[in-house]
């Protein structure tokens, strides 16, 4: 069946439906990684937009279910150059054409990715349409999808309830904000006790567990969306435990100790950047998805100063919180997909988790 | 952390002559080094003994030695040079190992020079088997169970206990040499022996076979700061047991997920990092299919054939950078030349998908044996890019050039089931052809992978391909149908043949329904930032991105393709400097090509690349988006010259000589005409097209007579003919291979073989030397040693011959480059072939005369004319310097391959000896080649009953020398009989000790071994000559080559070779 994707700036891209046939209006951004579909697809941090992926050949080595990155795929749409027919690999138990439908979720294939990307890149992020209705009116469509908003995601994506990943060693908070399962078990591997809570618990609850360190997890949509979840994070902030947060909780630690965040043009999604430590100089390649951005001029230095930055772009990567054991990154230690180069940032926490405990 | 002030002025060392496992990968990574460092104002002096790459090129570096790459010459440079720093990791293995021997005699150290790049220690740790071995250890990576042994009896206790087969990989030693997959007992012994002796430090790993695992590899850098990245990870379609540069290779891998990807990356990263490489390195992994098993199969911590490759897959010129990163700049200070955007310190990202192919010498090694094996063959290789699989792998099967379009090019249908099912098994490179047959069979995909090991997905994808042939076969042909047969890459010749349609009739159907190329930009980055360089590759169905250029004059360059026997690295040479001399003049220049290893196809040469194939519709498609206002076809080989009448079809005008022309000097029948127009003779000869015709002719002539089809490459299918017999064997040989060309008949003369190169600019000529070869007319001429300037023929015809290349280029109105072949008897001159095109030549009698004369050949085409450009017409004076052009064979390689010279060329490559006196010359081209002479001072003369008078000068040469010479029966009586000692040596078929034991003790230095004429008919002599080979013992095979080589030894006068400073040979 045939397929359309339509964006915000008129451009109409016709290819072939895979999974759902379902309409949807998304937001449309693109991922550059090669490897790692099944990880980007469920990925929380993608809950309402749709994505492309650059790499043109999807769906090479089939669908391995313990390689899922939450309980099931969340973007709107996806949107591929090609998907194999016959995935070939010793742990594929599924195809992705399967999975996309499984779970509803449309798609188009057989369109031109690369085309696609250069409009996203030049004109930035846009909100787009794939439908499967070849009489669609393009001047009906266009102002639906200027409206369109990502909204509050993060109540959609984060966990029902709390749950304990037991363990011996520090035990640890994780605030779900749509965390990737790999963020868990980085820390459960390390020895950590990690109890996962849903975003909306006061911070007051997770204070009285007594945790030895709390990690703020990545997630999806405009940070500033999140008033109230960044109240309770200022909580925290107060407190004296130690604090590592990925991605959307290291723009809400920004937000709650009073630094900007802003949309950036196109983010950064894929498992390619370059990020430079600047206490070490070094540089590390790590996995990304975000489409905002800490503003590093409006910073205060007596409450934070970069710690990590992005040498392609300038972009801040990461804070250190003057005077506290706070540290978030803007990329993914937790990798799955990408580099695993940053994983020893988990070691850090851990480290400043031992040195709390024995101070 | 910024460059390192105390790094003033480098020694950078080369890899030597092209051979099997080292070839133009190492001229583009060290031309892109060079010009890297020079950017830095750092002061390059290079080493280099190949005269026909492009960093030899006084252009490149500032100080350049084309002299042999012994321990001795570097010794001497660095002495007389005074470098502070040496950079050995781009040279290849050659260069590194060189650097080693360095290290190892404190010479460096001494002499208060550095290695930079990479330390002596982390080479060793690398490239010694146990160091590496227990590096590994330390840090937790796997590798394949296996010990290193110095005999073949520990390597026996070994294979018993780990269980064959075992796999043998002798140390130090250039693309897997001497290594193999023993099975036995008898099978090891015999690869263990022969690799013991090929390893530099006698030493031969055993271990574990992992055959049939998938075989990863990944592209990594480093730099001193200890940042790592990855460039490229690429999957090699044949699994492990076929040397990666004999498999069809893919990159990015195509059947990893996400975990075994990064399991992998950050085990290579691991790896650098603990070796503490600064620059690149490529890690081969094993990686079982069915878990996540791995071992690490090999690490090579320099820049490699693999790592051309990945800069030409992605955009990330890695031997730049690494040659930045060995100045002291880390990743993240060294920009991205490609985005302009952004910093090295970042992985490159692909959205399209790359297809390398090797290029094997079967076609021009007959007899030998197709058999893929961890031992390497290629001479070279072709890469695509589309983005699709089945896309990709079609259009690098046509880059091939070796009369393959399509999966249907090698036909098995002729084998019944169960020969097809035996032939799936057999590892060559026919395999992809035999899988696709088996899928039109319907042979079970998991059957087919069961036998080959290889992955499902890319059965899947050839299944994909054979579905396609069936539909265009069998359905109407709707643009649908034709839209997806394109996007997948199939030629309109092939959809035409399928189809039952005319070629016309396709590309009709197509242009009227807009189904035509489009073309993507290979930008490292996958669309996420602009790029600043148009690198091109064509799809079908997509949108166009090349950018529409009209501000200037366009020139498309043609490239040469594939390095093969024949056609190798001196037509990139021709093609880049002419790139160069049209953009200097003002013009846009594209280049179309598609040979990763070339310095032509690195992204700054010309203004636009397309990496394409090199076919008459590949070349149309660029030519529509491109419309240049001309093409050049003379310098990039017989690929170019093939492509001379589609050009004009297209319209397109060829500057320079014209296509008529062109076609008049192959012509029989018209260059017979103006051979006589021009009243210069040549031997008599005769056009013919069956071997009735050809016996005819031949017995009107009169035996020898020389056999050859027309239109050809490095004289392949030429042959001498004695008798009626061979001719019938030659032109079946000659059948074979699709011939729409006339075969021709000649007298066979000898004498003097003569070669020049001229530039004509319509009126004048100029000729910067003549060359002479020392072998007598019969053997090829890139199989001649070559001198220039030529020494023993007279004045007269040398006149003679300067007069015949003015009148020859003058009626052929040659605008651009001539080559000229001659006999030389007496005075008499005879014309044996003329190429109106650039030649193997060009870049040697450039590069010792100092006579630019590719881009004075370029300009000539534009239209300027030499008088006006400063240059005498005429033969231009003789250069102070004598110098030798010797051929480098890579016979050791490929088993089987007969190593006797004849008309039809066999060497990989050359090198150079210059000096000032000849027997230096001489002496140094023989030392470049890898002959040194004297170890054990014992030979073995075996020659034909023709050659036995000739040879006992010769033998007596060699007795005075101090060897003790060993014969077969007649020769040793011919010897005897003159009085020279020879002691007689039972043949093979003879009891032992005979002549194999004798080779096969080790003890021999040299073999001179003259074949009969014609076809070998006799088994001995090719089993001779190649248990020679294999055993590492020199074999020549013509009289005029010994001869030469006792010159050179008996001049004990060389001790101190004098080295000459190219960059500064003038004559004019």
């Amino acid at each position: 069946m045939k397929a359309f994707l339509i964006l915000e700036d008129g451009t109409v891209f016709t290819g072939t439906s895979i999974g759902s046939t379902r309409e949807i209006i998304s937001e449309i951004v693109f991922n550059t990684s090669m490897t790692g579909y099944l990880e980007v697809l469920t990925d929380p941090s993608y809950a309402g937009q749709a994505v492309v992926m650059t790499y043109p050949l999807i769906g090479n080595y089939g669908i391995c279910h313990e390689d899922m990155e939450s309980a099931r795929p969340w973007p709107d749409g996806y949107i591929v150059r090609e998907l194999s027919r016959l995935p070939s690999n010793f742990r594929s138990e599924d195809t992705i054409q399967n999975f996309l439908a499984e779970y509803d979720i449309p798609g188009i294939c057989g369109i031109d990715t690369r085309a696609l990307t250069k409009i996203l890149r030049e004109k930035g992020t846009m909100n787009g349409m794939i439908t499967t209705n070849e009489n669609y009116q393009i001047e009906e469509i266009l102002p639906k999808l200027k409206e369109y908003a990502t909204g509050k995601v993060v109540e959609k994506v984060t966990c029902a309830e709390k749950s304990v990943l037991p363990g011996d060693g520090p035990k640890v908070a994780l605030l779900d904000l749509g965390a990737k399962r790999n963020i868990a078990r980085s820390l459960n591997q390390r020895g950590c006790q990690v109890t996962i809570y849903p975003a909306a618990t006061p911070a007051e609850e997770i204070i009285a567990a007594k945790p030895d360190g709390i990690m703020l997890s990545n997630g999806p949509g405009d940070p500033k969306d999140c008033g109230n979840i960044i109240q309770e994070i200022r909580k925290l902030y107060e407190t004296d435990i130690p604090i590592f947060a990925i991605c959307l909780g290291h723009q809400l630690m920004a937000l709650a100790t009073g630094a900007d965040t802003h949309k950036m043009k196109y983010g950064h999604r894929g498992g390619n950047h370059p990020v430079k430590d600047l206490k070490t100089g070094r540089v590390y390649i790590s996995s990304q998805n975000h489409g905002y951005v800490v503003d590093t001029d409006k910073l205060d230095p007596a409450v934070a100063v970069p710690a990590f930055v992005n040498v392609n772009d300038g972009t801040n990567e990461g804070l250190a919180y003057t005077g506290k054991n706070i540290f978030t990154v803007q990329f993914h230690p937790e990798a799955c997909p990408g580099p695993r180069d940053s994983g020893y940032l988990f070691d850090r926490f851990m480290q400043m988790m031992e040195v709390e405990k024995h101070a | 952390m910024p460059k390192n002030p105390d790094i003033k002025k480098v020694l950078v060392i080369g890899s030597g002559p092209i051979v099997i496992g080292q070839a133009a990968e190492f001229d583009y990574a060290g031309t892109q080094a060079c010009r890297s460092l020079k950017e830095e104002g750092i002061e390059v002096v290079l080493l280099n003994s190949n005269p026909a790459t492009i960093m030899t090129d006084k252009d490149i570096a500032d100080k350049v030695y084309i002299e042999p790459l012994t321990v001795e010459v570097v010794e001497q440079l660095i002495i007389k040079e005074k470098p502070d720093s040496v950079l050995p990791t781009l040279g290849g293995q050659a260069g590194l190992n060189l650097a080693m021997e360095l290290e190892d005699r404190g010479f460096l150290k001494e002499q208060g020079v550095r290695l930079i790049g990479t330390t002596s220690e982390t080479i060793k740790k690398a490239e010694d088997r146990l160091e590496f071995k227990s590096t590994m250890e330390k840090i937790g990576e796997p590798v394949a169970p296996s010990l290193v042994v110095e005999n073949v009896e520990d390597g026996a206790v070994f294979a018993n206990k780990i269980g064959y087969p075992v796999v043998l990989r002798p140390a130090y030693t250039l693309g897997g040499s001497g290594g193999g997959i023993a099975h036995n007992h008898e099978e090891l012994v015999e690869i263990l022996e022969n690799g013991l002796r090929l390893s530099r430090v006698g030493q031969v790993l055993v271990e574990r076979c992992i055959a049939g695992w998938k075989e990863i590899e990944y592209e990594v850098m480093r730099d001193s700061a200890g940042n790592v990245i990855t460039v490229c990870n690429m999957e090699n379609i044949d699994p492990v047991g076929v040397h990666t540069g004999d498999s069809i290779v893919v990159a990015p891998s195509q059947t990893l997920g996400d975990k075994e990807y990064q399991m992998l990356r950050t085990s290579a990263l691991n790896i650098i990092s603990e070796l503490k490489i600064t620059g690149g390195c490529n890690v081969q992994f094993a990686l079982h299919p069915t878990s996540f098993e791995y071992c690490v199969i090999e690490v090579n911590p320099r820049v490699s054939r693999s790592s051309a490759l990945a800069s030409k897959a992605t955009g990330y010129p890695i031997a730049k950078v690494a040659a930045k990163i060995a100045l002291g700049y880390t990743l993240d200070e060294i920009k991205n030349a490609i985005t302009g955007k952004t910093y090295a310190s970042f992985e490159p990202m692909l959205d399209y998908c790359v297809v390398k192919i090797p290029r094997l010498p079967f076609d021009k090694f007959i007899s030998a044996k197709r058999t893929l094996t961890t031992q390497m063959k290629a001479t070279g290789e072709v890469m695509s890019i589309c983005d699709n699989f089945e896309g990709a792998l079609m259009k690098a099967i046509r880059s091939l050039e070796q009369h393959v379009d399509c999966l249907q090019s090698y036909d098995f249908s002729d084998l019944d089931d169960k020969a097809l099912y035996k032939q799936l098994g057999v590892v060559d490179d026919r395999r992809i052809w035999v899988i696709a047959e088996a899928l039109r069979r319907g042979f079970p995909y998991e059957k087919i992978h069961e036998i080959t090991r290889i992955d499902i997905w890319f059965i899947d994808k050839l299944a994909i391909l054979v579905e396609m042939e069936n539909a265009l076969k069998t359905r109407e042909l709707t643009t649908d149908l034709l839209r997806e047969a394109k996007r997948i890459e199939f030629p309109d010749n092939v959809i035409a043949r399928l189809t039952g349609k005319t070629e016309d009739e396709i590309k009709k159907m197509r242009y009227d329904n807009g189904i035509v190329a489009a073309y993507k930009m290979v930008d490292t980055c996958a669309a996420e930032f602009a790029a600043e360089t148009p690198y091109y590759y064509s799809v079908f169905g997509s949108e166009n991105e090349a950018v529409e250029t009209r501000d200037r004059k366009k020139v498309l360059v043609l490239g040469s393709g594939p390095i093969r026997i024949g056609q190798g690295i001196e037509f990139d040479f021709c093609s880049v400097h002419c790139t160069w001399a049209f953009a200097k003049e003002g013009y846009e220049t594209i280049i179309i090509n598609n040979n990763p290893e070339t310095v032509s196809t690195d992204f700054d040469i010309a203004d636009k690349l397309y990496f394409e194939p090199l076919t008459p519709e590949d070349v149309e498609s660029v030519v529509n988006i491109e419309k240049p206002d001309g093409a050049v076809v003379q310098f990039g080989g017989q690929t170019a010259i093939k492509l001379t009448e589609a050009l004009m079809k297209m319209g397109v005008p060829i500057l320079g000589t014209s296509a008529e022309n062109v076609d008049a000097a192959e012509d029989r029948e018209l260059f017979d005409e103006i051979l006589a127009k021009c009243q210069i003779p040549r031997p008599a000869g005769h056009t013919v097209f069956t071997a009735e015709e050809a016996k005819k002719a031949a017995n009107e002539l009169g035996y020898p007579v020389l056999v050859r089809p027309s239109y050809v490459l490095g004289g392949q299918g030429m042959q001498i003919a004695i008798n009626d017999e061979d001719i019938d064997e030659f032109i079946g040989i000659i059948n074979r291979i699709a011939q729409e060309h006339p075969i021709l008949v000649d007298k066979y003369l000898v004498g003097k073989e003569i070669e020049v190169d001229a530039v004509c600019d319509g009126e004048d000529i100029l000729i910067p030397g003549i060359m002479e070869h020392i072998e007598r007319a019969g053997i090829h001429s890139g199989d001649s040693i070559s001198i220039y300037p030529a020494q023993s023929i007279s004045q007269s015809a040398q006149d003679t011959i300067v007069e015949y290349t003015k009148r020859l280029a003058k009626s052929l109105h040659v605008i651009g480059l001539i080559n000229i072949q001659f006999i030389v008897c007496g005075d008499d001159v005879y014309v044996i072939e003329v190429n109106p095109r650039s030649s193997r030549t060009v870049p040697y009698i450039s590069k010792v005369t100092g006579i630019p004369i590719v881009p004075l050949a370029t300009r000539v085409i534009l239209g300027h004319k030499l008088r006006e450009m400063g240059y005498p017409v005429g033969l231009a004076p003789k250069s102070e310097y004598i110098a030798i052009k010797m051929p480098v064979f890579s016979f050791e390689k490929i088993r089987g391959a007969d190593v006797s010279l004849g008309p039809e060329m066999k060497s990989t490559g050359e090198c150079l000896g210059i000096a000032r006196t000849f027997n230096e010359a001489l002496y140094k081209a023989f030392l470049g080649a890898g002959i040194k002479l004297p170890k054990h001072k014992n030979m073995i003369i075996t020659v034909r009953d023709e050659d036995k008078e000739e040879i006992v000068d010769i033998a007596r040469r060699f007795e005075k020398l101090g060897y003790r010479i060993f014969a077969t029966r007649g020769t040793a009586k011919a010897l005897q009989a003159a009085g020279v000692n020879a002691v007689r040596t039972n043949k093979i078929e003879q009891p032992s000790p005979n002549l194999l034991d004798l080779i096969l003790g080790h003890e021999i230095d040299l073999v001179i071994d003259t074949p009969p004429q014609g076809v070998e008919h006799s088994r001995d002599g090719f089993l001779i000559r190649r248990t020679a080979i294999e055993t590492g013992v020199n074999v020549l095979t013509a009289l005029d080559t010994s001869r030469a080589l006792a010159t050179s030894l008996e001049d004990t006068s060389i001790q101190n070779l004098t080295l000459v400073d190219i960059a500064t040979v003038k004559n004019i």
